[in-house]
């Protein structure tokens, strides 16, 4: 064999190959995915305000939609963070329901606002903690541990209710969703979601955690050998989905004055096509705060000019279902171009 | 006449031509070896070829013939079987399965799974790997064992054009003795090979003609693959002048203390007790077979394994073992063999990767200070060179020597005073590799000690200082790499006799 090969060159610096344009690899503050959901947005209010002049663009209403908006879009906020980081939370409705049980109880609510609001927010974390632990440090998938968890945290507060609604008596909790506890106009809830989505959109951005977030999420084994602790992340991704399941557990008792074992039903679909309508990768690396949001906005517009408009929730479902399609291939028409 | 023509193949990517009006025959039964760096358009060629890819222009004709290749299944049917870097095989299923998939022996959509098993036998014994059991799982065999399957599939066919995408880079030199008879036995019957490989011993032993691309065009053809002298194909690849790859190795072998000691470090089953010492400014190489425990070293000593015997000391101080943070936090860094899957963040900036295993060096309480980070990033990109200099472009879009870089500024910018290397240079292209070469002998000049493993032999021994020789996970033989030449490693690592 040439022992002196592979010979080759002087090691001075490569020379200019074929200048390439990449398009697409620089960072956007707003990119187009998301320019396409505001124009998406801007539509959906155009139909309103032709459809329903009068009731459409009324400021009450708007304050529904930013209302109902709020307590899936904080939730949202929380399965965004698990699925840029290469996860998936299918018990966020559960997990609502159960904290918002838990906090209604007799027993709670002689604590008072504080003993309601901590008991939300500790089940949430609970409950975060318990998928964390099994996915990060036990054998189990995302998938599977967070589908028992859907099922193990409604049962538990279908028996913690015995299936009953449970009315709020404590004042300072039902003064919160009222009128006069408006700020400039705005709901309290709604200044609450804008407060998560502005810490959400810091920490993802911003911060260590967020960028060991995306790492994780785009290269699990990558990330590892980099010396990231890709446990630990995990556990602290599931534990921040728990805590935002806290935070809109007690956003609807707020909202409703009760608990119900019923509550956040199927948020765990809502969150997850918000997220992925928004420009989340479902299989980790990247995603945004801000296209989540957009996302929860537009699907609650569409709910809100549905029921104005009179037409029946099977319409409304069939339509969210076509939107999720048209997201997904105007993503898929952008990135392959 | 010639059994496949290609002439004036013109193929463009949005801002990139990526082929400029490139021609090629193949002969029956001639292995034509493809040369270029990376980036000079050899993939895109044999995409175009192998139907995977549309030419904007140019004409292909087959004996004789012209002919569209729309798809994949239409050079197939033509007899055209092409072999890629990346092996394309199932891993869930049965060799057999993996070997008819998408040409399944079947009767109206029921396989005939025992005719299946008997054809696929015959082909895997025609290949002279008779032990492989058509019922086995793809996913169980070796890289080599894979690539075998490969060649079936394409055999299977009746194949007239196999197109090799460096088919020697997973292999051991025996194995590719193997893969050489293979393609002796298969030109004979008249098959024409297309063949691409960096290694330019491989294109001198089985080679006839060579053509050579550079930035989309053919730069020089049929020259003759035994005689053409290497600096004029490494001339004609790069347009450049030659000199030898390796940088000049310091006179006297480094008496500093060791950085990092391993004593009696062993894991079951994967390589026997070993000890080891690194010491600043010294590059030292881990030379054995696939297989034979190299990477495994590697890997227990940056802690993604735990050893099940021993421990490793850094500054006399051991680490908590199977712990990679902590290896980390002691200066130690690892590139990994894998670099797409075990290295890089394919979606993230140049900048990102480099960062990330020192993020907290950039943040206060978590709040990351971008600037400092980006800056300090753009340091060590800037210092190894990476090209195109802009580390703010996503990792994806550079070539295998830069990716590279930005894995070796990852651990420069973290300060890293160990620096294991695992296949430095696979996949990069032979310009580039003589820039990393002198990137890692400079780190190793400021005294970073570095522990080399890889499959190239000359590679072993034009860069490091020390040379430990492994097989089947024992260290048989540690000598000065001036004292060893390729053929004593080889009886070594084959023979295994202690010196």
């Amino acid at each position: 064999m040439n022992a002196d090969a592979p010979t080759t060159v002087a090691s001075t610096p490569t020379p200019p190959q074929a200048k390439k344009e990449h398009t697409g690899s620089r960072r956007m503050p707003f990119d187009v995915r998301q320019l396409s959901l505001v124009g998406v947005l801007l539509a959906l209010v155009v139909v309103g305000a032709l459809t329903k002049p009068d009731e459409f663009l009324a400021g009450e209403n708007l304050r529904l939609i930013l209302t109902q908006a709020s307590v899936i879009g904080v939730v949202t906020v929380g399965v965004t963070f698990v699925i840029i980081g290469g996860g998936i939370d299918l018990s966020v409705g559960a997990i609502v329901a159960l904290a918002s049980v838990w906090a209604t109880t007799v027993a709670t609510q002689d604590f008072g606002l504080t003993g309601m609001l901590l008991c939300s927010l500790l089940v949430g974390l609970g409950c975060g903690l318990v998928n964390g632990l099994l996915i990060a440090y036990g054998p189990m998938v995302p998938f599977i541990a967070t589908l028992a968890m859907l099922a193990s945290a409604r049962g538990l507060a279908l028996q913690i209710s015995d299936g009953n609604t449970q009315v709020v008596q404590v004042d300072a909790v039902l003064d919160l969703g009222i009128k006069d506890s408006y700020v400039l106009g705005i709901p309290p809830i709604v200044l609450v979601f804008a407060l998560v989505c502005v810490v959400g959109w810091l920490v993802l951005n911003r911060t260590t955690f967020g960028r060991r977030t995306v790492a994780v999420g785009g290269n699990a084994e990558a990330s590892r050998l980099a010396g990231i602790a890709v446990k630990r992340q995990r556990l602290l991704l599931y534990l921040l989905s728990g805590l935002c399941c806290g935070i809109a557990a007690f956003m609807l008792i707020i909202l409703t004055g009760s608990g119900q074992n019923t509550n956040g039903n199927l948020y765990e679909l809502d969150a997850i096509a918000a997220a992925i309508i928004g420009g989340t990768l479902l299989s980790g690396g990247r995603g945004t705060i801000l296209g989540s949001v957009l996302g929860v906005l537009v699907f609650t517009t569409i709910t809100n000019l549905f029921a104005l408009n009179n037409l029946q929730t099977d319409i409304q479902q069939i339509a969210k279902g076509a939107i999720i399609v048209a997201a997904v291939l105007v993503q898929k028409g952008r990135s392959t171009s | 006449m010639p059994l496949l023509t290609m002439s004036s193949i013109t193929k463009s990517f949005p801002g990139v031509r990526a082929l400029d009006g490139v021609d090629l025959d193949v002969e029956e039964g001639e292995v034509h070896c493809l040369l270029g760096q990376n980036g000079a358009g050899k993939s895109t060629l044999i995409k175009v070829l192998s139907g995977a890819h549309q030419p904007d222009e140019g004409e292909i004709t087959w004996r004789g013939d012209p002919v569209r290749l729309p798809t994949p299944v239409s050079a197939m049917r033509l007899g055209i079987a092409t072999i890629y870097q990346e092996l394309d095989l199932v891993e869930h299923v049965s060799v057999a399965e993996n070997v008819f998939l998408g040409h399944e022996v079947a009767t109206r959509g029921l396989i005939r799974a025992r005719e299946a098993r008997s054809r696929t036998a015959e082909l895997l014994a025609r290949l002279g790997h008779p032990e492989i059991d058509p019922g086995t799982l793809v996913g169980s065999l070796s890289a080599a064992g894979a690539q075998i399957v490969s060649m079936a599939r394409a055999l299977s066919h009746d194949v007239r054009l196999i197109i090799m995408d460096e088919p020697s880079a997973a292999l051991d030199p025996d194995e590719v003795d193997n893969l050489f008879r293979i393609v002796a036995s298969l030109t004979a019957e008249g098959v024409a090979v297309v063949y691409i490989s960096h290694r330019l011993e491989e294109i001198r032993r089985i080679g006839d003609r060579v053509s050579v691309l550079k930035d989309g065009s053919v730069v020089a053809r049929d020259l003759p693959a035994r005689t053409t002298p290497t600096d004029e194909l490494v001339a004609r690849m790069t347009g450049r002048d030659v000199r030898s790859a390796f940088p000049a190795k310091p006179g006297a072998p480094s008496r500093s203390e060791p950085v990092l000691r391993a004593e009696g470090l062993a894991r079951d089953g994967e390589f026997a007790p070993l000890d080891l010492q690194l010491r600043p400014g010294e590059i030292v190489g881990l030379a054995g077979l696939v297989g034979s425990g190299r990477s495994e070293i590697l890997e227990t000593l940056y802690g993604a394994r735990r050893p099940t015997a021993g421990r490793v000391l850094v500054d006399g101080r051991p680490l908590r073992p199977g712990s990679i943070p902590a290896a980390v936090r002691a200066g130690i860094g690892l590139a990994p063999e894998e670099r797409k899957s075990q290295a890089l963040l394919m979606l993230e900036s140049v900048t990102r990767n480099v960062s990330v295993s020192s993020l907290s060096r950039f943040a206060r309480a978590g709040w990351l200070d971008r600037g400092r980070e980006r800056a300090a990033a753009h340091r060590h990109t800037r210092d190894l060179a990476l090209h195109p200099d802009s580390p703010e472009r996503a990792v994806s879009t550079f070539s295998g020597g830069n990716q590279q870089k930005a894995v070796l500024a990852r651990w420069l910018l973290h300060g890293c005073r160990v620096l294991l290397l695992d296949e430095p240079t696979r996949g990069v292209d032979v310009g580039a590799r003589a820039e990393l070469y002198a990137v890692i002998r400079r780190l190793a000049d400021e005294g970073v000690c570095v522990l080399l493993v890889s499959s190239e032999l000359p590679e072993v021994l034009g860069l490091a200082d020390r040379v430990l020789v492994l097989k089947e996970g024992r260290v048989v033989h540690t000598a000065p790499a001036h004292e060893l030449d390729e053929h004593r490693v080889l009886d070594l690592v084959m023979e295994g006799a202690p010196a």
